[in-house]
């Protein structure tokens, strides 16, 4: 029997809609869906005669996203013509960027277990403009819409650097947190907004020998589960088929397979990468871009500290564990929320509770975002800071965040409104505990006597006691002036 | 009396119609009775719009009428190449491809002929795509040099220099990307000017090399130009490559026009002489003996890297046409192969169906230059050769205004006397192809006859953004010489 | 002299060019092109070591537009042109290898 042992070598190509109003091009509106080429324009039409014109936005919007990616800003790109013939690209070229792109040589930093950090190198990020689509209903014909070719594209191709399923699905989530904190990109995979496609192969060492297997990569991935599961069934299905074949890695036998969810596993497309010969050159309808240090340096300084930082910091300083500070982080208005809530005084694992818990089931219930709640960080503080004080119970914070949501009022009003007070005063519950004594003379004696049953009474009391006090007694008080009767 | 009218200027007749003199109305139907009469023979239009003209030039009319304000090119009779998008009629390009297409909007340059009171009689015939010189390789029409009904006009733009020659139109387009309306000018007798490239918005302009292309006008005499350079010059956010007026601002063009240039200096280049024609050669001689009568000095330049232009520019134009053309598929518009077998049929059989010749010629040969393996011996090459090239035109401007060439090597040649032998017709662009690739302004002026009473063009050329100084010195020519005078007779 | 380009480039770069040509129109291709490129290679002549190639003559940069939308065609001037389409959508044969795409 020989020795296999066998690592998985993952890089990635990401295509990133940018979140501008217009195309990258011309200015037809980006809406998601619309009745079939109705956003359409002579320019993403590729009529004759017309001519593409730069959208600052989606330029300023790849800038940015280029250095949360710690990468080289170019202080001159260009735009080239990438030649292919299809029916959804309507010039038959794409407009891309070929040998200059506005930004090389990146790294973005992935959360893997427990707290730590891995780095993963970004060869290069660029923008182009998308395709249409292609539809392929039933009949011996294929429909062409054209909404969306011109939709700007960023486009990050990351070094063969992940190692694992759960790795490349850490940087998808990592990398959606990103681009959503900056404003670049809404993101959506469901929309087609980010999509991934992973080159996969293996690297194998057999009797001391390595071997490497030929690189597939795949596609029609929609969703973080999708990514992760095909990469793995790449993994199982590569070693087998080396095992079987023998057969490695070569120039031109790179294979395309796609992802078929519903089964679980990638078909292939394509056999061998063809060779195609794109014909880039530079694009002569438009101008170079040329930036300064200070634009570069105006640009960096509209960055937010970025996600895993964040998360990061959250366990550091707020001694908040590792699943809290992700959930806080996921989206950077919660984050914002938390942050500001604390900084109003609100104890940190206090507020966190009360956004992580009552905020984010408000938010799901209603399907929205939290952002979107009508929460402001002053009313959590205020919540947190009641109960830190004892002025509610810690229960009581869900309905107080739920009111707030619908009205202005401060969090002390809504408390008082729905009578969410606990009674402190150590008198008026003294009397409260005075009168139960005098009810359950039974129960007094059970305490009394000290045997197995006094911790159940003293329970019995305590409950009776909270019932009179229609739930708004301090619990704590109760007890001490309960130990105080009984010694 | 119709006759009278179009043997006016422009700016006369428009003058006229402003003051109520002459009606818009009028100048239209006279342009029409002179189609009706010499278009069967010279075949310059591929599409006329009588009914809309006139209704255009009663429209200018009655705002004279009523004394509102009308712009520059008030009820004047104005055509353009069918390279130009337009809303009405169809935009063809001289291409079967094209056909039947009909744009949803309008060329920048037409926005601004219509913004200023023009009336866009009819689209003119070129080479297809404005890939030629004789305007033989149009897809859809033959149009002939008024001069001489056996000869070509020269081309691209044939159809705008014959329109303008026989007195089909008050002035026209044309685009220029190697020569393509100052060589159809000067073998037409008429003004061609190939204004800086970036100075006119090309949104709109069928492309065919995109880094080259640029519209401009033809029109009977130089302060006819000066006129239409003061509509269609100028910066269009639509066009990225139409230079913003902070940069290069817009002057008016026929302010100073009759001022001539004080100590004008003339570069004559030998580069640029040889290999034209005897008869061409002296008839340009003699134009620069009337500069030098009229104070001018001549300097002698070198352009030692003039000789290679034709070589870099068919590199660079074919490889750009090679990918602005990838758009004619049959998919989206234009003509599609009746029963494709799949969609790559769609392409192959659409494109190989409605394409001419040369079209597919400078297609193959771009794609050629631009494919795996070839690009740096070819375009490359070639983009390098270009920077030398315009490297020779700046060292040349410190030495003098202007440079004097001929247009083309000879006069007018005969229909089919160049088609078989594709070289043979690139290199008879020698002289005008350089002016595209540096970027700089050119301009075509009637000049002499030669002995088959044919005309000369006197081709001469300034730095970047100087076509007010390069219309100056034209104008310096044209007002002691009667050459630009003469109409053809024959047709 | 054996020709600068052979009948096989030819039909490659006509396949690139999505031209169907026939074969004797490959011929003549092979023919004119290669004394084009022969002339063409005149450059040659020419060192141009260290010049810059020119792609563009403007020495302008950075021509942008803001994010604002203008107003689209509309799909019935969009397909106004089409040879063939549904209505909706521009017909084509159907397309089987969509991995053909970029
Ligand atoms: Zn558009």
């Amino acid at each position: 029997m020989s020795s296999v042992e066998c690592k998985v070598v993952i890089g990635l190509e990401i295509h990133v809609q940018l979140l501008t109003k217009t195309k990258m091009f011309c200015g037809c509106a980006l809406e998601f869906a619309g009745e079939p080429n109705s956003r359409v324009c002579p320019v993403c039409l590729g009529l004759p005669g017309s001519l593409p014109v730069m959208n600052r936005k989606a330029f300023e919007l790849s800038v940015m996203a280029g250095l949360a990616l710690n990468c080289k800003i170019a202080n001159f790109t260009k735009w080239d013509r990438k030649s292919y013939y299809y029916p959804d690209l309507p010039k038959n070229y794409q407009i891309s960027q070929y040998d200059l792109p506005f930004s090389e040589h990146g790294f973005i930093e992935i959360p893997v277990n427990s707290g730590d950090a891995k780095r993963i190198r970004i060869t290069r990020a660029h923008l182009e403009e998308d395709a249409g689509k292609n539809v392929h209903t039933a009949g011996n014909f294929s429909q062409v819409d054209l909404n969306r070719a011109g939709t700007p594209l960023l486009e990050i191709v990351t070094e063969p650097d992940m190692n694992s399923g759960s790795e490349v699905r850490a940087l998808a989530i990592e990398l959606q947190r990103i681009v959503q904190y900056l404003g670049v990109s809404e993101a959506s995979m469901q929309k087609g907004q980010m999509r991934f496609e992973p080159n996969v192969n293996l690297h194998i060492i057999k009797d001391g020998k390595e071997y490497k297997t030929p690189i597939t990569e795949v596609k029609n991935l929609n969703s973080f589960r999708a990514l992760e599961e095909s990469v793995n069934y790449e993994h199982s299905r590569q070693l087998e088929e080396f095992l079987a074949t023998g057969k490695t890695m070569e120039m031109g036998n790179k294979s395309t397979r796609g992802w078929d969810a519903d089964r679980g596993v990638t078909v292939l497309q394509r056999e061998k990468e063809e060779a195609h010969d794109y014909r880039y050159f530079p694009d002569p309808d438009l101008l170079p871009v040329k930036l300064t240090d200070e634009w570069i340096e105006d640009m960096r300084s509209k960055l937010c500290e970025l996600p895993l930082q964040k998360q990061f910091r959250y366990v550091k300083e707020f001694k908040l564990s590792e699943y809290d500070a992700g959930v806080l982080t996921a989206e950077r208005a919660v984050a914002e929320l938390f942050e500001g809530a604390v900084e109003q005084g609100g104890e940190p694992k206090r507020v966190c509770n009360i956004i992580s818990q009552a905020g984010l089931k408000l938010a799901n219930e209603a399907g929205r975002s939290m952002a979107e709640l009508n929460i402001d960080a002053e009313g959590v503080a205020a919540i947190a800071k009641m109960v830190e004080a004892n002025e509610i119970n810690a229960g009581a914070a869900g309905a107080i965040l739920a009111e707030m949501t619908k009205t202005d009022k401060s969090a002390k009003a809504i408390a008082e409104e729905l009578n969410l007070i606990q009674k402190s005063d150590a008198s008026e519950l003294e009397g409260l505990v005075d009168a139960v004594i005098a009810e359950n003379p039974q129960a007094v004696d059970d305490v009394k006597s000290g045997g197995k049953k006094s911790k159940a009474a003293r329970g019995f009391l305590m409950g009776k006691v909270m019932q009179k006090a229609k739930g708004q007694a301090n619990p704590k008080i109760v007890s001490q002036i309960l130990a105080k009767k009984f010694g | 009396m119709s006759d009278e009218l179009l043997s006016l200027s422009c700016r006369k007749l428009t003058e006229l119609i402003r003051r109520g003199e002459v009606s818009s109305r009028k100048a239209v139907e006279a342009v029409f009775s002179s189609i009706e009469k010499t278009e069967p023979v010279v075949g310059a239009y591929l599409s006329t719009f009588i009914d809309e003209s006139l209704e255009r030039a009663d429209e200018i009319d009655s705002k004279i009428a009523a004394g509102k304000k009308v712009g520059k090119l008030a009820g004047l009779p104005i055509a353009v190449k069918d390279n130009m998008c337009t809303t009405f009629g169809a935009t063809t390009c001289g291409s079967k491809i094209l056909e039947n297409f009909h744009a949803p909007y309008n060329a920048a340059v037409i926005e601004r002929l219509l913004a200023e009171d023009a009336v866009i009689v009819g689209k003119l015939n070129m080479d297809e795509f404005a890939m030629g010189s004789s305007t033989e390789n149009s897809g859809l029409k033959k149009t002939v040099n008024p001069w001489d009904v056996n000869r070509v006009p020269g081309g691209s733009s044939g159809g705008s220099a014959a329109a303008v020659a026989s007195g089909m139109c008050m002035a026209a387009l044309g685009s220029d990307t190697g020569g393509s309306i100052r060589q159809p000018a000067s073998f037409c007798g008429v003004v061609g000017l190939k204004p800086t490239y970036g100075r006119v918005s090309r949104y709109g302009l069928v492309a065919y090399g995109s880094s080259l292309d640029q519209i401009g006008p033809l029109t009977r005499d130089v302060a006819d130009a000066g006129l239409m350079m003061n509509v269609i010059a100028g910066h269009d956010d639509n066009d990225s490559t139409s230079v913003n007026e902070k940069i290069a601002p817009v002057p008016d063009y026929l302010e100073n026009i009759e001022k001539g240039i004080e100590g004008l200096t003339i570069g004559v280049a030998p580069q640029f002489h040889a290999g034209a024609d005897v008869e061409v050669l002296s008839a340009i001689e003699d134009a620069i003996e009337v500069y030098k009568g009229l104070g001018a000095k001549v300097v002698e330049i070198d352009m030692p890297h003039i000789d290679y232009s034709v070589a870099a520019y068919y590199v660079i134009a074919t490889a750009e046409a090679s990918s602005n053309l990838a758009r004619f598929d049959g998919v989206h518009y234009g003509h599609r192969t009746a029963k494709p077998e799949d969609y790559i049929e769609v392409y192959s059989k659409s494109r190989a169906e409605a394409f001419g010749t040369e079209v597919k010629r400078r297609i193959m040969l771009g794609t050629y230059a631009l494919s795996s393996g070839y690009y740096d011996a070819y375009y490359l090459k070639a983009l390098k050769v270009r920077s030398l090239i315009r490297s020779d035109f700046t060292g040349a401007f410190e030495k003098c205004d202007c440079i004097m060439t001929p247009v083309s090597p000879t006069t007018a040649f005969k229909i089919g006397e160049n088609i078989d032998d594709p070289l043979k017709m690139y290199l008879s662009d020698i002289y005008t192809i350089g002016v595209n690739l540096a970027g700089i302004p050119g301009i075509s002026i009637p000049c002499g006859f030669d002995g088959n009473d044919l005309p000369v063009g006197l081709q001469i050329l300034t730095p970047a953004f100087t076509e007010s100084k390069l219309l100056r010195i034209a104008r310096m020519f044209e007002s002691c010489t009667e050459f630009h005078k003469r109409r053809p007779q024959k047709v | 002299m054996a020709q600068k380009i052979d009948i096989d480039q030819v039909r490659k770069v006509a396949n690139l060019s999505r031209l169907d040509l026939s074969s004797e129109q490959l011929t003549e291709f092979a023919g004119q092109l290669s004394s084009i490129l022969e002339y063409v290679e005149k450059m040659n002549e020419l060192d141009t070591d260290g010049v810059e190639p020119l792609a563009h003559c403007l020495e302008v940069s950075n021509c942008f537009r803001e994010d604002i939308a203008k107003e689209s065609l509309g799909t019935d001037k969009t397909l106004s042109n089409a040879p063939e389409q549904d209505g909706q959508f521009f017909i084509v044969p159907k397309i089987l290898d969509e991995s053909n795409a970029s």
